[in-house]
């Protein structure tokens, strides 16, 4: 099916668009990218080279586990959030798999952070349901938060604790065993030491956006939310943190939904995307090819076409 | 309900108290100056009644009573607003933590801050002004544990308020001791005040405990079911706050001001 306004992308193969009404998940490319052909550029053996490119890393990963890789982490179904006449989210459907990184995407106030607080929990929806490992998010909501975890920009950790302070306290939250060990792991993984007894609100961007990750990995989430995680970081820091999620994701066997408006980013890290515009999925698929399958020349044009189209019915609509 | 959490809350409070010198001071710096105007007060009334009244327990025990009301009060709604002030709701409600776990952890902290204010108020009032606590006997335990339960129910009541009405509202919840302390009697007996006046009181369970000390003191009778009217009371308005917290919690879920409060934060 296609909306009037998509035909501005020619007559490529089937969108994958998701109708409001229509809430059938759209399983179509997600399981079509499990046998995903991607290394017809890298011929590699299963044992990847330290200078193999992120995303062949993670397809070798994927195609040696692609039986594990199959367990749904998170599953939303025809999620919808309103308030009064204003329609934020309209039947959102979508999963998210085992070492699987989804790009949600879209313009602002397309209705991301509305989707991932729903998933938080500290949103209720007014339809549809939120499941992290099984588990329904409306009926045990502390049993289905502790296999998740989250980092956004937004959210910075309290500024008044120090690092370890800060790791110590929402390990305690989480009821980490072993805790100690696990916060100095941490604190190495991601080149804290030497900041652990400094407060976090006198770190700089880029530091405090390494605390964040570190106390989002902490309780070894199977499903991990990132809102922006590289927004406030310089590109080489930026690269290191894409690279380190990356490897998170193919090593702890973890989903994750990533948010970002920087394109590169997503091709580089994404396996799927999810536009999302007007609180709808209105396409999904690999990042390295929608664009060629819908005439754009690049992820980044194809997204500014999809946020400036109008939709086929008109909602009154906020993010 | 699950220790960890609760622990991890106490843990935090812990961290901030133990790296501040603004939160650590307050603990006690405030009830021993409270302490001491009040004890020279009393002092300059005994002199002028020449020994025909005793003002030190009467006025001296009922500040300190009412000082470690206040102070229970205050360290729920403080150790709330601690995440208010560092604007950590996010983070805090999107893990595992249940209301009732972290209600739990703000009274525990409570607990801690109120006694070591009750300590201070103790030494300093039976050392230099020679306020003799053992006059109430087996009595102040419970007169203590009513104080006690209300302070929790009307800091729960605080949190929930700034909760539902945002971080602006903490204003309105300091004066909270202030505005109830006409109605329940601290240092007149309640028939002093106008009859509406009185049947507010009645509702309020410290007016039970100072109504009864002033009792004891008096060497009056001290009826003790009126001191487990006021422990029901207390024991009520606890359940009442939390009933309310948890309302406003599913509010603030519902409506997206839980995820707002952090939203705000990023400006």
């Amino acid at each position: 099916m296609r909306l009037p306004g998509l035909a501005l992308f020619g007559g490529g193969p089937r969108l994958r668009v998701h109708q409001p009404g229509s809430c059938q998940k759209a399983r179509t490319l997600t399981e079509s990218r499990a046998v995903s052909p991607l290394p017809d550029v890298w011929p590699g053996a299963l044992v990847a080279p330290a200078d193999v490119p992120i995303r062949y890393r993670a397809w070798m990963h994927i195609h040696s586990t692609t039986e594990s890789r199959s367990e749904v982490v998170l599953s939303v179904d025809r999620l919808c959030k309103s308030y009064a006449n204003v329609v934020a989210v309209e039947e959102v459907s979508f999963d998210v798999r085992r070492r699987e990184v989804v790009g949600l995407l879209g313009p602002n106030g397309a209705g991301k952070t509305t989707t991932i607080n729903m998933i938080l929990g500290v949103l209720s929806p007014t339809a549809g349901s939120v499941h992290i490992g099984g588990i329904d998010l409306a009926r045990e909501r502390a049993r289905a938060l502790a296999q998740a975890n989250f980092s956004a920009v937004y959210a910075a950790l309290p500024g008044n604790l120090t690092v370890s302070e800060n790791l110590r306290f929402f390990g305690l939250v989480y009821g980490i065993p072993q805790l100690g060990l696990r916060v100095a792991e941490l604190l190495r993984l991601f080149d804290l030491e030497r900041l652990r007894d400094t407060k976090c609100g006198l770190l700089s961007s880029g530091e405090q956006t390494r605390v964040a990750l570190a106390k989002a990995v902490l309780n070894r989430p199977r499903l991990l939310l990132l809102d922006e995680p590289t927004a406030s970081l310089d590109p080489a820091a930026a690269q290191t943190v894409r690279a380190r999620i990356r490897n998170l994701a193919v090593e702890s066997g973890c989903g994750i939904l990533w948010t970002s408006h920087n394109m590169y980013e997503v091709e580089e890290v994404c396996d799927r995307v999810l536009f999302l515009s007007h609180g709808r999925i209105l396409l999904e698929g690999d990042p390295r090819r929608l664009p060629r399958e819908h005439g754009a020349a690049t992820l980044e044009e194809l997204f500014i076409r999809l946020a400036r189209e109008p939709l086929a019915e008109p909602l009154e609509h906020a993010g | 309900m699950r220790i960890k959490p609760v622990a991890a809350i106490l843990l935090r409070q812990f961290y901030l108290i133990r790296g501040s010198p603004v939160r650590s001071l307050p603990m006690f710096a405030w009830v021993a100056i409270d302490i001491v105007v009040w004890g020279f007060i009393t002092r300059y009334l005994n002199s002028m009644a020449a020994g025909r009244f005793n003002y030190v327990p009467s006025l001296l025990g009922a500040v300190l009573m009412w000082d470690f009301f206040a102070r229970i009060m205050q360290g729920v709604s403080t150790a709330f607003l601690e995440d208010v002030w560092s604007r950590n709701f996010l983070n805090l409600f999107a893990t595992p933590l249940t209301t009732s776990e972290y209600i739990l952890g703000l009274v525990i902290t409570s607990i801690g801050t109120g006694a070591v204010g009750l300590v201070v108020m103790l030494v300093l009032a039976t050392v230099v002004f020679g306020l003799s606590f053992f006059s109430l006997g087996a009595l102040l335990v419970p007169f203590l544990l009513v104080l006690f339960g209300f302070g929790i129910a009307l800091g729960i009541l605080a949190s929930a308020l700034v909760l539902r009405l945002g971080p602006a509202s903490e204003w309105l919840v300091w004066p909270m001791p202030a505005l109830l302390s006409p109605f329940v009697g601290v240092f007149y007996p309640l028939a002093t005040l106008p009859r509406w006046m009185q049947d507010v009181g009645h509702l309020l369970p410290p007016s039970y405990v100072f109504e009864g000390m002033r009792a004891v003191l008096a060497g009056r009778p001290f009826w003790p079911g009126s001191l487990a009217v006021g422990a029901a009371l207390a024991a009520l308005d606890i359940l009442l706050a939390g009933y309310f917290f948890s309302r406003v919690f599913r509010y603030a879920i519902r409506t997206g001001l839980l995820a707002r409060y952090s939203a705000e934060s990023a400006a």
